[in-house]
């Protein structure tokens, strides 16, 4: 059983790792704003998600797992919030943020 | 060997990103490469094991200084930077080298023994009645430091308060504006700022015999006091107090981090 769970788990945290990097590709390889949150919302959910759920068998009580999902519930919601405000900026429905020039 | 790499990593990333952030060519992306600091440094304390700090670092480190610095850097009005003359940049150069020697050397030469009221610490935490010796250090030991820490705080806000001209308050205080229906910042404070309470409570009280504690805690209570604040102005231009609401957003300069990327580069 035990060695069915760390298989379970090598496998989600992997697969979890793996969504990661392809999340990070797309960051730096897509052409724009849109498409590039595209790449990193599949990350922050389906990434974390996976790593969180391969982290359950070994969280020791009940109470640190429901923590871990929690977190990873807060970091959803946050990233697609966040991911709707740069994307509401970046399709110019508000005037953008714009850093200004140091040199 | 798979530890080994791992520190590597962090420290050399650390260094980095640090370089990085200084020679960021606007404001905007220098904060960006600050926070990315501040979670590091949050990696490489977990990685010593010193959770208190590590938790302490990427509230305060990572996220309320960035929004600190974030506000900062759209509401000051671009000044043209006077270029230091080549005598005044070694100067400043060979002093901060001094300084890094310095530490570096306190570091990697300690005294020894060190000096450190550790054990001491340890053997009498009981008598304080937290389990956690952070906790114990800064709430029992150092109760009179932690909070004159707040008072400081308090006095430096006064100073700035008295000296500050009115306009540039964004206004006098009152009621704010009720938040705004539509979108997705409020409904994120909506149901976010409840929870969090709970969180930065949570934290305080944890961090009697687990990490956490009262700065953690705190800086957990006033990003949801910020959330609030800035979902009550969403979206921008809604409300008459626009002019200081989410300023980030707002300021106006020549140019846009979020810009779709020229393929021609």
């Amino acid at each position: 059983m035990s060695v069915l769970l760390g298989l379970f788990s090598a496998v989600s945290i992997v697969a979890g790792i793996v969504f990661f990097v392809a999340g990070t590709v797309g960051l730096l390889r897509f052409p724009d704003a849109l498409t590039r949150l595209h790449a990193l919302t599949k990350a922050d959910n389906l990434g974390l998600g996976l790593i969180v759920l391969g982290l359950l068998p070994y969280s020791g009580s009940l109470g640190a797992a429901l923590k871990l999902v929690v977190i990873w519930a807060l970091v959803q919601f946050a990233g697609a919030t966040v991911a709707q405000m740069i994307g509401a900026l970046a399709a110019g429905e508000h005037p953008p943020f714009r850093g200004r020039r140091r040199r | 060997m798979i530890a080994l790499v791992l520190d590597g990593g962090i420290a050399l990333l650390t260094i980095g990103i640090a370089a990085w952030t200084i020679r960021a060519a606007d404001d905007f992306a220098a904060v960006v490469g600050f926070v990315a600091y501040g979670l590091i440094l949050t990696l490489a304390w977990t990685r010593l094991g010193a959770y208190d700090v590590a938790l302490t670092e990427a509230a305060i480190g990572g996220g309320a200084t960035g929004v600190i610095l974030m506000r900062a850097g759209a509401r000051v009005k671009p000044a043209p930077v006077a270029r230091p003359s080549k005598r005044a940049r070694i100067l400043v150069g060979a002093l901060s080298a001094a300084v890094a020697a310095g530490l570096s050397a306190i570091v990697l030469l300690p005294p020894q023994p060190a000096p450190s009221l550790a054990l001491e610490v340890r053997q009498h935490l009981a008598s304080t009645g937290l389990g956690n010796p952070i906790g114990g250090v800064l709430m029992a030991y150092r109760a009179a430091d932690t909070f004159l820490e707040t008072v400081v705080v308090l006095l430096a806000l006064f100073g700035v308060w008295s000296l500050g001209r009115d306009a540039h308050w964004g206004g006098r205080a009152g009621p704010a504006p009720r938040p705004g229906e539509g979108g997705a910042l409020p409904l994120f404070a909506r149901v976010l700022v409840p929870a969090g309470i709970v969180i930065g409570i949570y934290i305080v009280w944890v961090g009697a015999d687990a990490p956490g504690g009262k700065f953690q805690g705190a800086t957990i209570l006033a990003a949801m006091a910020i959330l609030a604040g800035m979902a009550g102005r969403y979206p921008p231009g809604r409300s008459s107090l626009s002019a200081s609401a989410l300023p980030a957003f707002r300021s106006p300069a020549p140019s846009s981090p979020i810009r779709p990327a020229s393929r021609s580069r």
